[in-house]
């Protein structure tokens, strides 16, 4: 546990001393977003009408941006042969990892949501089960994704070959999130939905650290 | 010790190993060990496998087949007991260019023993022996390449562990800190640690054994069965 908390400490330290992943995702997130209103015109309805899935698109989209920097760094500079001899399982450490990438990325993606739902005209119904959603989604997308940035290591231009293996995986998430927000706004139960992503977050959290640990072991070899 | 009878056997050994890399075997047959306080070096033209010979040793690479074992316990039932026991410097120095110098080797000191009361004092010791003080505060991007696997090798005196795994530790060092590295390696040895290592320059190991790897090199017959 020592471990795990001191490898989540270097990686968010990492993170705020190079500065530029955080805040790239987030601007990304943000900048996407205001492209819309531009894209599909400044009516409140409609804005209203797709809010939900813009958000959602565009978060899942920031947060694959900086993926690839998960494990390659780490590759590139020796770190990542040294992580899979620490004297704990390499699951631990994956898990790890994903905390801190997580913290990073999802933790501010969830900051900015509630401004940027106020921008698209989101019906003020949606506004908790947007961020619920969110809490429960964006360590989803971060545990799937640290599977496919275990794969593509040493592959070249990993990042578009990542962006091909994990999108198929987020569509669930993001079909789930939209419902949960939708049913929301017209006054309709969300459990079954936010359950079904709480589920999809107890199976990714054992699985997918286990998962990705397999791909490094074999990126190693 | 040899008219006492049988010598015991030695603490880390390996029997039969085998090594396939890309479809291409490496060694075969190889045997080795090694006991508290010695040291083997690896020799061996560039692609005799010294360094997936380290690896193998190290767990990062699993032979194809033979046993590893230490102290009689094969090594793939317990490979965090190996790693715990393990230091590996490797082709990479593994510096963080945004982290200094003293936390780079505290991260990896407190990684490989996260109980330790005196880690920050034993990384200090250690930063002092590679001459490394001065420099604590400076962040990883500024080191020159010596200075970077110095860093590196710190790592071995701030987290202890008897197994030193050492790929060719001399590379970029000076004259000065090589002295320093052999003067660590024969303390260590002397408190019953053991160093396998693979060199091009020279070094001094006194007692050292040697391990051929052009001599474990495959049969033509057997190299064409993984073809």
């Amino acid at each position: 546990m020592n471990r795990f908390a001191e490898i989540v400490r270097r990686d968010i330290r990492l993170a705020l001393r190079q500065g530029s992943d955080s805040i790239m995702v987030v601007t990304f997130f943000v900048l996407t977003v205001v492209l819309f209103p531009f894209g599909i015109g400044p009516e409140a309805n409609i804005l209203e009408r797709v809010a939900p899935g813009v958000l959602l698109v565009t978060a899942l989209l920031a947060s694959m941006l900086s993926l690839d920097r998960l494990f390659q760094a780490d590759y590139e500079d020796g770190s990542l042969e040294l992580l899979v001899l620490t004297p704990t399982p390499l699951e631990v450490v994956v898990a790890a990892k994903v905390t801190a990438h997580w913290l990073t990325t999802g933790l501010p993606l969830l900051a900015a949501a509630p401004v940027l739902a106020v921008l698209l005209n989101l019906n003020s119904d949606g506004f908790s089960t947007l961020m619920l959603t969110m809490l429960i989604g964006t360590p989803v997308l971060s545990l799937i994704g640290a599977i496919g940035a275990a794969l593509v290591l040493g592959a070249r231009r990993g990042g578009v070959l990542l962006s091909l293996l994990i999108l198929p995986l987020y569509v669930p998430v993001l079909i789930f999130s939209v419902g949960a927000i939708d049913a929301a706004i017209q006054g309709l139960p969300t459990k079954a939905y936010l359950l079904i992503l709480g589920g999809m977050l107890v199976a990714t959290l054992p699985l997918a650290p286990w998962a990705a640990s397999a791909a490094l072991r074999q990126a190693l070899e | 010790m040899s008219d006492l009878g049988v010598p015991p056997p030695p603490d880390f050994s390996g029997s039969k190993l085998v090594c396939v890399r890309g479809g291409r075997v490496v060694f075969a047959a190889l045997e080795f060990g090694v006991s508290a306080g010695e040291a083997l070096v690896l020799l061996g033209p560039n692609g005799s496998g010294k360094s997936s010979l380290l690896r193998v040793l190290a767990g990062l690479l699993k032979p194809y087949s033979g046993t590893l074992a230490w102290q009689g316990q094969p090594v793939a039932e317990n490979p965090e007991g190996h790693a715990h026991r393990t230091h590996y410097v490797g082709h990479h120095d593994a510096i963080k260019p945004v982290l200094s110098v003293a936390e780079n080797v505290r991260f990896w000191a407190r990684l490989h023993e996260p109980e330790a009361v005196t880690a920050g004092q034993r990384v200090d010791a250690a930063l002092e022996r590679f001459g490394l003080a001065h420099l604590a505060a400076i962040p990883g991007k500024m080191l020159s390449a010596g200075q970077k696997r110095r860093t590196n090798l710190a790592r071995l005196l701030a987290a202890p562990s008897p197994l030193w795994l050492l790929d060719e530790p001399t590379t970029a060092l000076d004259r000065k800190s090589i002295k320093v590295l052999e003067a660590v390696m024969a303390e260590h040895r002397a408190a019953g640690g053991i160093v396998v290592l693979s060199t091009h320059a020279d070094i001094d190991l006194p007692g050292a054994r040697e391990l051929h790897l052009d001599g474990f090199a495959p049969s033509p017959e057997l190299a064409e069965m993984f073809l």
